[in-house]
């Protein structure tokens, strides 16, 4: 009997561990990426992964792990979910170590922990400060070693186009193209993974990669896929500014102790450490966030009157700096031209992460049987604001998960993909070919870069840190303006080699479908919670509010429903630090 | 506007491997903290060269902009490395950008580097880990060796070592240095022991370390400063002591 098969669409984090769990399982999978595996954007996470292992006699624990994790989100994840990815973390820390994930040590030879947002333990493994590129590597070597055995087929330069749904309504495979090319096929599959990351890129400038547009999360929520808690948008509260991108400082520096400060009366003022005086500048990134938005934009405190801050780390001693940050203190001073172990470097609040999107079950299984999703392409584990490190550790918790089922989930399935005659693919494929035919006919007067500036710019006005219902709906206006203008785009290009501008038109389209999930999903919620903040609605409010939030596509607008949050393992608290 | 600070930026242009390349002008405003990627994104936004004719936006590869992904790797000023880092105030205002030689060409500043990739399927740059079960953690690594292989770690198959190294050419199949690293990285770990000789097996052959010439260029371009000499030598060293082995049997 022909094995069934899962197709896994992304190569960061989630999608390889998903492929490893799956290959494990002798499954054969079909891996798709838009970049090489090895350049997938998880090579941005810096600081670390979180596992309560303990080891220093803290007294920290899964248990803990889990609660803080759901303080730090306000209380908006579903709790059963969480509490598994807390407690499988250690074994997940041991798994990366022996794969050889080259981990801090401590002078025992021992794996190091350090301290991370949102707790007060040392819960936070590391590999220098490319801890992400670092976990991603090792997966990545671990896939191809089942390429290599032949349970693995890789597709890198790959995008994909859409899912093929059939007459019942699921799912038998994907459409895709090669990106050299731009020729598009048909790939069945018994079932697919969606591990595509974020959607950063709808901000224009994020601490995200370029490839982070949410585009395939996109044309799913389009194909009748929901998609869950959008406006939940994460700020990360260190970044430096920069005309290409927003380059992350990671919240270790933070948790290896260093201090955020401005100068007031011509004092240094650090401001986290008087308003907070528990945990310093150790709160969980929303707070951190909120709180230089006040400092520079409501006291006017900003360094030179600029949207700046300072992050200091010159105090602390040269040789932790280069073994425990080496990699983050690089980037400052590739970029900036200036060395952090001598001056405090200027940082600023920048678009980060999205704790929402395509909706899943506990199961990681969408709405659409067949379809299943892992890693930030997911909405579940954060609630409304994810704490530092808990990303890396989603992504493997995610990839487990979503394998697990798909697993299950093909091995049970009547029939397959191979037993469906041609129809619904070729339908599939014949649209998808359509579209991709229509861009290149788009001869009008607007240049697509353009319009994504634009589209950047209103969305990191007015749906970031501080949100106005009268903003809001402004920029609900300016997108339906930017979704006009983009019939209107012109493609330059024609040709068919390597056609980046026809690529991100197509992408560019999807993005503004997602601002609207994002934009909208914001404007009804009328409270405060995490990363989502309303000066006109400053109170948390569980009566009405402790819902998740999930958008359905229609032509018009995005169809809002609400889902009661389980709650069932921890009774919500006020959020206090 | 005259008088105004600009730079210039020289680009090799090229629509596909068989057609014939030609060289591009462009000039963009001068400021602080520019970037090759900025750069070639204020391009995109209009693109018409420097003396007004329009023409397609440039094609390259680019993802993290932040130097950890290895995609925007390209020839600046005749020197191999990544375009986020590359900044405009230390490059000067007159700037030429070209493709990388040592690869497959694609279009414009695109190469195909799938051969960096595959190399490691060759000489077996993984772990022998069983997933299947929970085996708690690996064996202690002193902290020494870990901050020494962790720099090993950081290659990001950029290809700046090929690039730059004489042996790689259209005459000979050389590997380059950036496998050899990695097999130097997995025979280290002592996990990677198990496979220790398969991989020192697979850098021999006409493709393999006894290509290497020792010009030393590769140490010299890698962007993160992995010690690549030492790598080669040491697995030379390797192979030797497997060779008097054989020998001696």
């Amino acid at each position: 009997m022909a094995q069934n098969k899962v197709l896994v669409i992304g190569g960061g984090l989630a999608g390889l561990m998903a492929t490893i769990k799956l290959a494990e399982a002798g499954i054969p999978v079909d891996l798709f990426s838009l970049v090489p595996c090895k350049r997938s954007h998880s090579v941005c996470a810096q600081g670390g992964i979180n596992a309560s292992v303990n080891t220093k006699g803290e007294g920290d624990s899964p248990q803990i792990h889990f609660e803080e994790t759901l303080l730090g989100g306000d209380f908006l994840a579903n709790q059963p979910m969480v509490l598994e990815m807390c407690q499988n973390a250690p074994g997940f820390i041991y798994m990366l170590d022996r794969m050889g994930v080259q981990f801090n040590r401590t002078p025992e030879g021992m794996i190091d922990f350090r301290l991370f947002g949102g707790t007060r333990f040392h819960r936070t493994a590391f590999a220098g400060s490319t801890t992400g590129q670092q976990m991603l590597y090792a997966l990545d070597e671990q896939v191809r070693r089942y390429e290599v055995e032949g349970l693995v087929t890789r597709y890198e330069g790959w995008e994909f186009l859409s899912a093929v749904i059939d007459e019942r309504g699921i799912c038998r495979g994907i459409t895709a193209r090669e990106l050299s090319s731009l020729e598009a096929r048909v790939f069945r599959g018994d079932a697919i993974i969606m591990a595509t990351g974020g959607c950063g890129m709808i901000y224009g400038r994020s601490t995200n990669s370029m490839i982070s547009t949410g585009a395939a999360a996109a044309s799913l929520y389009r194909q009748g896929v929901w998609y869950a808690n959008g406006e939940f948008m994460q700020i990360h509260p260190t970044a430096i500014s920069g005309e290409d991108k927003n380059r992350l400082i990671s919240e270790a520096v933070r948790g290896e102790g260093g201090r955020l400060w401005t100068y007031k009366d011509g004092q240094r003022w650090y401001f986290l450490e008087e308003w907070y005086p528990k945990y310093k500048n150790l709160v969980p990134r929303d707070i951190a966030s909120r709180a230089i938005f006040k400092v520079v934009r409501e006291l006017g405190l900003g360094v030179d009157g600029k949207d700046v801050v300072y992050l200091d780390i010159s105090h602390v001693d040269r040789k932790t700096l280069e073994e425990k940050l080496g990699g983050i203190l690089e980037i400052y001073e590739k970029f900036m031209n200036e060395d952090p172990s001598k001056v405090p470097m200027r940082v600023f609040p920048s678009l980060h992460y999205s704790m929402g999107g395509l909706y899943i079950d506990s199961g990681h299984m969408t709405n659409v049987p067949g379809i299943l999703a892992a890693g930030e392409c997911d909405y579940q584990y954060h609630g409304a604001n994810r704490l530092g490190a808990n990303s890396l550790l989603s992504c493997l918790q995610g990839g487990l998960g979503a394998a697990r089922t798909a697993g299950q989930y093909v091995n049970g399935l009547d029939r397959t993909s191979k037993d469906l005659g041609s129809g619904c693919f070729d339908e599939q494929l014949r649209k998808d070919i359509a579209r991709q035919d229509e861009i290149f006919r788009m001869h009008g007067k607007e240049n697509p870069y353009q319009l994504w500036q634009e589209l950047g710019e209103v969305m990191t006005a007015n749906v970031t840190v501080v949100r106005y219902n009268k903003n809001l709906e402004a920029t609900e206006r300016k997108l339906l303006e930017l979704i006009e203008r983009s019939k209107n785009i012109n493609v330059v290009d024609a040709s068919r080699v390597a056609n980046q501008t026809a690529v991100f038109a197509g992408q560019f389209f999807q993005m503004l479908d997602l601002a609207r999930v994002i934009t909208l999903g914001a404007l009804a919620r009328n409270e405060s919670r995490g990363a989502h903040y309303k000066p006109d609605f400053p109170e948390r409010d569980d009566a009405n509010w402790l819902k998740t939030t999930v958008a359905r596509y229609t032509p018009e607008r995005p169809e809002f429903s609400y889902e009661a949050v389980d709650t069932s393992l921890l009774k919500p608290k006020e959020r206090k630090y | 506007m005259a008088g105004e600070r600009t730079v210039t930026l020289k680009i090799k242009r090229r629509e596909s491997a068989s057609a014939k390349s030609r060289w591009e002008e462009f000039r963009l405003p001068y400021r602080s903290y520019l970037n090759v990627i900025i750069c070639l994104q204020e391009i995109q936004k209009d693109p018409r060269t420097s003396d007004g004719k329009k023409t397609t936006p440039v094609i390259w590869d680019c993802n993290c902009l932040e130097e950890v992904c290895g995609a925007c790797t390209m020839i600046i000023n005749g020197k191999v490395r990544q375009a986020c880092s590359a900044l405009v105030d230390e490059l000067g205002d007159s700037i030429t950008l070209e493709p990388m030689t040592k690869f497959p060409f694609l279009r414009d500043l695109m190469v195909d580097r799938a051969r960096l990739f595959e190399s490691l399927k060759r000489v077996h740059a993984w772990i022998p880990f069983d997933g299947k079960n929970a085996a708690g953690p690996g064996p202690r690594i002193a902290p020494e060796q870990q901050q020494k292989d962790y720099v090993l770690a950081t290659c990001f198959s950029c290809g700046c070592c090929l690039e730059a190294c004489p042996q790689v050419n259209g005459h000979s199949d050389f590997m380059g240095a950036m496998p050899v690293n990695q097999a130097k990285l997995f025979n280290d770990h002592p996990l990677g022991k198990p496979d220790a000789r398969k991989r020192r097996r697979s850098l021999l052959g006409r493709d393999g370390i006894e290509n290497c010439g020792n010009a030393q260029n590769c140490a010299k371009v890698c962007p993160k400063c992995i010690p690549l000499v030492d790598s080669i030598t040491s697995m030379n060293g390797q192979i030797t002591r497997d060779l008097f082995g054989i020998l001696f049997k």
